[in-house]
């Protein structure tokens, strides 16, 4: 197992690398473009030689590589420059916004697993019957829905008609997780986990099935094991174990996923600071958008490959994978 | 782009006899032919629109503003009184044609990859597939979103975005199946025959792969339009006033009390063309795949 971890850490270097490689490329590419774009904002007329002033205060004139390692070395300082548009530090912008949008993943998520797995259960174990049917159309129909649609319905159902929730869910004038009213994270948590509940129920329902016909589950049955221990000691065992990659992939879903729905519901977190930024061309805001969401995303994989590594007592004591 | 845990699928098919199996695939044939013809028609509507528009989708006629759907106009009007109908069959134009492009585009680029990977291995090999997993370690629409932001608006360049997170998962699956082909006797007995390396690739491994990969080609589409329609609504694909589902969700939002069939109209037009294109792709998926075949006929307990 500690072999495994240090290797799976060192295979990590180089993924990093290529992620802020490529999140700084991206950018660069877009270079005399961001300067433009920055002089606009601050309303000032723009000549070639303010261009090429700002791009030489702001180092854009040296070679990439350079460029590049010095933004690098930022990064890992927690300084990723300032604003174009607010003059604010990129970092601290991005970090302030951060902890609203993993309260909104968290919150998908166990929403999610309480939906899927008791659905995807049900429907495996009454297989074909009408229950079955049931959630197969409604994880179908929940599949065929973008989440645009779905908030937008949530909005007109629960805040418009019925008027039992909020249609915006900060609270104005504060930012970040002080601007989180209770109630309005009903609906963003809902359109994320309609969504995701759909997709994770048929695999939970076909891995259900998958596991009750396998010899053990005929061998227990034929023993006189009730049904119910079968399922809830073993079945159910194995789901866990699948659930766990499924989550870590769901928090990529979702981490990219909440652009829009926080847009929608005007929820402030780095999902509706990356839309602005990116309305606004406020290049160096996108670029740590991207880089770190991606950097949150690898490790979030990481440690559910560990997890699952250790929880799968065929991966763990099976010693070396292949 | 997550990968689907789709390797878990129900195997046992012992308590399906061959009658039921006959049974089920005639079955599936009638459900396929159905849904190859409404997903026909969704194509013919995107084709002929113009011809197909009730009123012109950009004429405005503000005394007609924010009529609800009535006889004259069946979906209804929006602010500017265009008519909402109109629009809807017009905006199947983006969807689909941009939608169809970005699925053929990413399946090939990365077939083409993954093919070269497979057959090559080494170095190469080693190169394009450590690149493949790199863009696969942004999550979701993080990357689209950046690309689309540095490249600015419109659909070419939502379609580039989607396009630079699609290709791996293709790349993946065509090398996958390109390594399997490579140890089979009859490539070699066509090697021996005096096939050169273009014809090997050209006439005997892209037809055995192809399969798998038109499938999942398929089975993107509905994700694929979704993901364009999710962009044009954040402003960064197709832009007002051009007709397009999302955008036009998106232009509508501030009416969403006073005039909400203006919002409904146009989402379900998004949704009954993905699900159209779904089950289509799911069922294309099944009668593939024999495995699967029998598998939902097993009864438990």
């Amino acid at each position: 197992m500690g072999r495994y971890v240090a290797r799976r850490l060192l295979q990590l270097i180089p993924i990093l690398l290529g992620i802020t490689l490529l999140s700084f490329g991206m950018m660069y590419l877009a270079g005399g473009d961001a300067v433009t774009a920055m002089l606009e904002n601050q309303g000032v007329a723009v000549t070639q030689e303010l261009i090429d002033a700002k791009r030489h205060e702001l180092g854009l004139d040296q070679p990439f590589v350079t460029q590049y390692l010095n933004w690098l070395g930022g990064l890992l300082r927690g300084d990723m420059g300032t604003s174009y548009v607010s003059g604010k530090d990129v970092f601290g912008t991005f970090v302030s916004k951060l902890p609203a949008t993993m309260l909104l993943t968290f919150t998908s998520v166990v929403a999610t697993v309480l939906v899927a797995v008791p659905l995807g259960i049900v429907a495996a174990t009454r297989h074909n019957r009408f229950v079955d049917y049931v959630v197969r159309v409604l994880s179908f129909v929940g599949n065929s829905l973008p989440n645009f649609f779905v908030a937008l319905l949530l909005i007109l159902v629960f805040a418009i008609t019925l008027r039992w929730l909020p249609v915006i869910s900060s609270n104005i004038g504060k930012t970040g997780v002080a601007a989180i009213s209770w109630s309005g994270l009903v609906l963003p948590t809902a359109t994320l986990t309609i969504a995701m509940a759909s997709k994770y129920t048929r695999q939970i329902r076909a891995t259900v099935l998958d596991e009750l016909g396998k010899p053990y589950v005929a061998g227990a049955r034929a023993r006189g094991v009730p049904e119910r221990t079968i399922l809830f000691g073993n079945v159910l065992r194995s789901v866990m174990i699948m659930l766990v990659t499924l989550l870590a992939l769901s928090i990529g879903d979702l981490l990219g996923g909440t652009a829009i729905v926080e847009t929608i519901f005007q929820w402030d977190g780095v999902g509706k600071l990356a839309v602005d930024s990116i309305t606004m061309r406020d290049y160096p805001m996108i670029q740590a958008y991207v880089v770190w969401m991606a950097i949150i995303y690898v490790v979030v994989n990481l440690i559910a490959d560990l997890l699952y590594h250790y929880l799968d007592p065929r991966v763990r004591l099976g010693g070396e994978e292949q | 782009m997550t990968a689907d845990a789709s390797g878990s699928r129900p195997e046992s098919q012992a308590s399906v006899t061959v009658r039921e199996q006959r049974v089920r695939r005639d079955h599936t044939g009638a459900k396929l032919a159905v849904l190859a013809v409404l997903a026909a028609l969704v194509i013919v509507v995107a084709v002929f629109a113009p011809l197909l528009c009730p009123y012109d989708p950009y004429a405005q006629d503000l005394s007609a503003a924010l009529q609800a759907p009535g006889p004259s106009h069946v979906a209804g009007t929006d602010r500017y009184g265009r008519d909402l109908l109109s629009r809807i069959v017009m905006g199947t134009r983006p969807s689909i044609f941009a939608t169809l492009a970005l699925v053929a585009l990413v399946a090939s680029i990365g077939t083409a990859i993954g093919v070269v990977c497979g057959w090559k291995s080494g170095r190469l090999d080693v190169v394009l597939m450590r690149t493949s997993d790199l863009f696969l370690a942004f999550p979701g629409l993080v990357f689209a979103l950046a690309v689309a932001g540095v490249l600015g608006g419109g659909i070419l360049n939502a379609v580039v975005a989607l396009a630079a997170i699609g290709w791996p998962k293709y790349a993946r699956i065509a090398r996958g199946l390109t390594l399997a082909q490579k140890g089979e006797p009859y490539l070699a007995a066509a090697r021996l025959a005096g096939c050169t390396t273009t014809q090997l690739v050209f006439s005997h491994i892209l037809p055995n792969i192809a399969g798998p990969i038109l499938v999942t080609a398929m089975l993107d589409i509905g994700t694929m339009m979704m993901e364009l329609a999710g962009l044009s609504f954040l402003g960064l694909g197709v832009r007002p006033p051009a007709a397009e589902w999302g955008s036009m969700m998106s232009e509508n939002r501030s009416l969403l009390q006073t005039a909400p069939w203006t919002i409904v109209a146009p989402g379900i037009a998004i949704f009954v063309t993905v699900m159209i294109f779904n089950l289509l792709g799911d069922t294309i998926r099944d009668r593939m795949d024999p495995a699967r075949r029998g598998s939902v006929r097993r009864g438990v307990g």
